[in-house]
């Protein structure tokens, strides 16, 4: 079993890994750098960790502005301010101008736990998915997180990217010839009946509900696609076509995330049978994390139960065209 | 500074007027207003206080301008081109398809612009994160903003003037085009702000007073800002909204409308006959 570390943990210890050798590394928070983590940053390397206060929307300006001047700025708050809160100001600020702001929201979706709906933002990824030229991403896990803010370090334009407040399962280390690559997604587990794309800790989720299916006789393909803007067509098509059928499972909305970017490219390209495991169009509410991902279906269980539904689905688009 | 300086700033001044005006008659539409009542403080700012280069637009150690008040575009991009920034004959391509000069000022196709803005609140914000940039570089070129006093009513600025208050930005200077009009009407009236002075200087700020088109006034608000140490500046810069043309002058209704051709003449003469005077 791999390291059992929160993303958002990573993140922290990515930014002042990277801090040693990237000077024009700035990191900017909302007064919440002891919960997204940004506070090793802070500690290590203070003239370049501006604390903005509660006032997301100024942060945005400012970072753009920085951006403009060649800095490269991590952007902090949590995922229903810095994404939501400050939408407008991502837009018009960061994104029109393709100015270097990488957007991070921690505290992302339901497991966000005890804080309740309004802390719970499962409406990132569809407002920031929905900016012309945003790069989306959300890593799975620690390993996965580091790679991923030397990517974005790297990156020249804007991106948004999501971070988990649990502690996560490590799982990406133990994949042979792992690199992460902006735009491209990982297969993690061969299959050859259904394929899971998955983001974020939804994809140990899904590791686990293809160990459930095998036990069905059902050969179930993982895919961890940490980048839903771009997407990995060309991974996505491949998967519709050799296995037939698709779950796209997210700790999200099932409005506007990975499930429609997926149905977005397959319905035109590769219409095989798609279904969204998320939220589905509701609320949050308080609980312990697990009993909150539990009670809205966030689970390897409920995963498994749609990748039937789907082989199922695609077993009597087969029929019906075999009627034909 | 010397009467000659004057008639010269003065000089352009009237001439970017005539080509905002021209530039917002050629495509029936464009924000007319508050930029003839910007024009003399970006005219003085370009051609006396800013310390950049046309030919070297993106030098890093240069000076910045954000023009927060995104809309005056028929003021910026006259100035510009005045300025040997882009050629004069581009301004007939402003809001235009066939163009680069869209309505907002764009940093990407414009060149001279260094923020791209329009959406009101957020330029201030961006002229804050470059002058951190600056003082992080430990370089001593300095940023201004632009902005209206309808804008000031989004809160964003407030956010930004606490955060330049906190890192002691004495390198940006803030100006507030205080025309006293908005689109929906009088400023006091939509959503009264002042006292103006009372809250930028509780916010942090060095704050001047200065008559917006006394050239020789705003060339010397711009150079007390220089001399002030830890704090950010703000001049507080009383204006005429349509300044330049009679009937536009003091109407909100020429916020964001274009004169049509008969009125675009009127107007003209006017200007025209206001450079004869300065030249004659």
């Amino acid at each position: 079993m791999g390291e059992v570390i929160a993303t958002r943990a990573a993140y922290g210890k990515a930014l002042v890994k990277f801090g040693e050798t990237v000077p024009e590394l700035i990191v900017m928070d909302a007064d919440l750098a002891g919960a997204t983590m940004t506070n090793g940053f802070a500690k290590a390397f203070p003239e370049r960790f501006l604390d903005m206060g509660i006032a997301e929307a100024d942060m945005m300006g400012v970072a753009a502005g920085l951006a403009a001047c060649g800095k490269k700025v991590f952007a902090t708050s949590f995922a229903m301010f810095a994404a939501g809160r400050a939408w407008e100001q991502v837009r018009n600020s960061i994104c029109y101008p393709r100015l270097g702001v990488k957007v991070v929201g921690s505290h992302g979706g339901l497991s966000v736990g005890e804080d309740g709906a309004t802390h719970q933002c499962i409406e990132d990824f569809a407002i920031m998915r929905a900016i012309p030229g945003m790069t989306v991403i959300c890593p799975c896990d620690g390993y996965e997180m580091e790679q991923a803010v030397k990517a974005l370090i790297n990156y020249d334009g804007p991106a948004y990217m999501r971070l988990g407040r649990l502690a996560v399962e490590t799982v990406t280390d133990s994949v042979e010839g792992y690199r992460f690559e902006l735009g491209k997604g990982v297969t993690l587990l061969d299959g050859s009946d259904v394929t899971i794309i998955a983001v974020g800790m939804m994809v140990q989720e899904a590791l686990k509900a293809a160990g459930l299916l095998k036990a069905d006789g059902i050969s179930a393909r993982v895919i961890d696609m940490h980048t839903i803007k771009p997407l990995d067509e060309a991974l996505v098509l491949a998967a519709a076509r050799e296995t037939g059928a698709v779950v796209t499972s997210e700790e999200a909305n099932v409005i506007g995330g990975l499930g429609s970017a997926v149905c977005e490219l397959l319905s035109a390209r590769c219409p095989v049978p798609v279904i969204r495991h998320g939220v589905n169009d509701q609320f949050g509410r308080s609980g312990k994390a697990p009993l909150v991902l539990q009670a809205y279906g966030l689970t390897a269980e409920v995963i498994a139960e749609k990748a039937r539904e789907a082989v199922e689905l695609k077993g009597r688009q087969a029929g019906s065209l075999g009627a034909l | 500074m010397e009467q000659s300086r004057v008639k010269e700033l003065e000089l352009l001044a009237t001439r970017a007027r005539l080509l905002g005006l021209k530039a917002v008659h050629d495509c029936a539409s464009g924000h007319i207003g508050g930029s003839l009542s910007a024009m003399d403080i970006l005219t003085v700012l370009y051609f006396e206080t800013l310390k950049v280069d046309p030919k070297d637009s993106k030098n890093p150690g240069r000076d910045r301008f954000v023009l927060s008040k995104g809309h005056c575009t028929p003021a910026l991009y006259p100035v510009l081109a005045l300025r040997g920034f882009f050629p004069v004959e581009d301004l007939k391509l402003f809001r235009s398809i066939e163009g680069h000069l869209s309505g907002h000022a764009e940093m990407r196709h414009v060149n001279g612009v260094d923020m791209s803005t329009g959406s009101l609140g957020q330029g201030l914000s961006a002229a804050v994160g470059m002058a951190v940039a600056g003082k992080l570089d430990r370089k001593d070129y300095r940023v201004y903003a632009l902005m209206g006093d309808g804008e000031i009513q989004e809160g964003q600025i407030w956010e930004a003037a606490m955060a330049a208050a906190k890192y002691k930005l004495d390198n940006l200077c803030g100006i507030v085009d205080l025309n006293g009009l908005q689109i929906d009407g009088a400023t006091a009236d939509v959503m009264p702000t002042e006292p103006l002075d009372k809250k930028w200087e509780s916010f942090g700020w060095h704050v001047i007073k200065a008559d917006g088109h006394d050239v020789s006034a705003v060339a010397a608000a711009f150079e007390e800002a220089k001399t002030v140490r830890g704090k950010p500046t703000v001049i507080l810069a009383k204006t005429v909204k349509g300044k330049g043309v009679s009937f536009m002058e003091n109407n909100a209704g020429w916020h964001g409308k274009a004169p049509n051709d008969e009125q675009y003449e009127i107007a003209k003469a006017e200007l025209e006959a206001r450079l004869k005077e300065l030249e004659g």
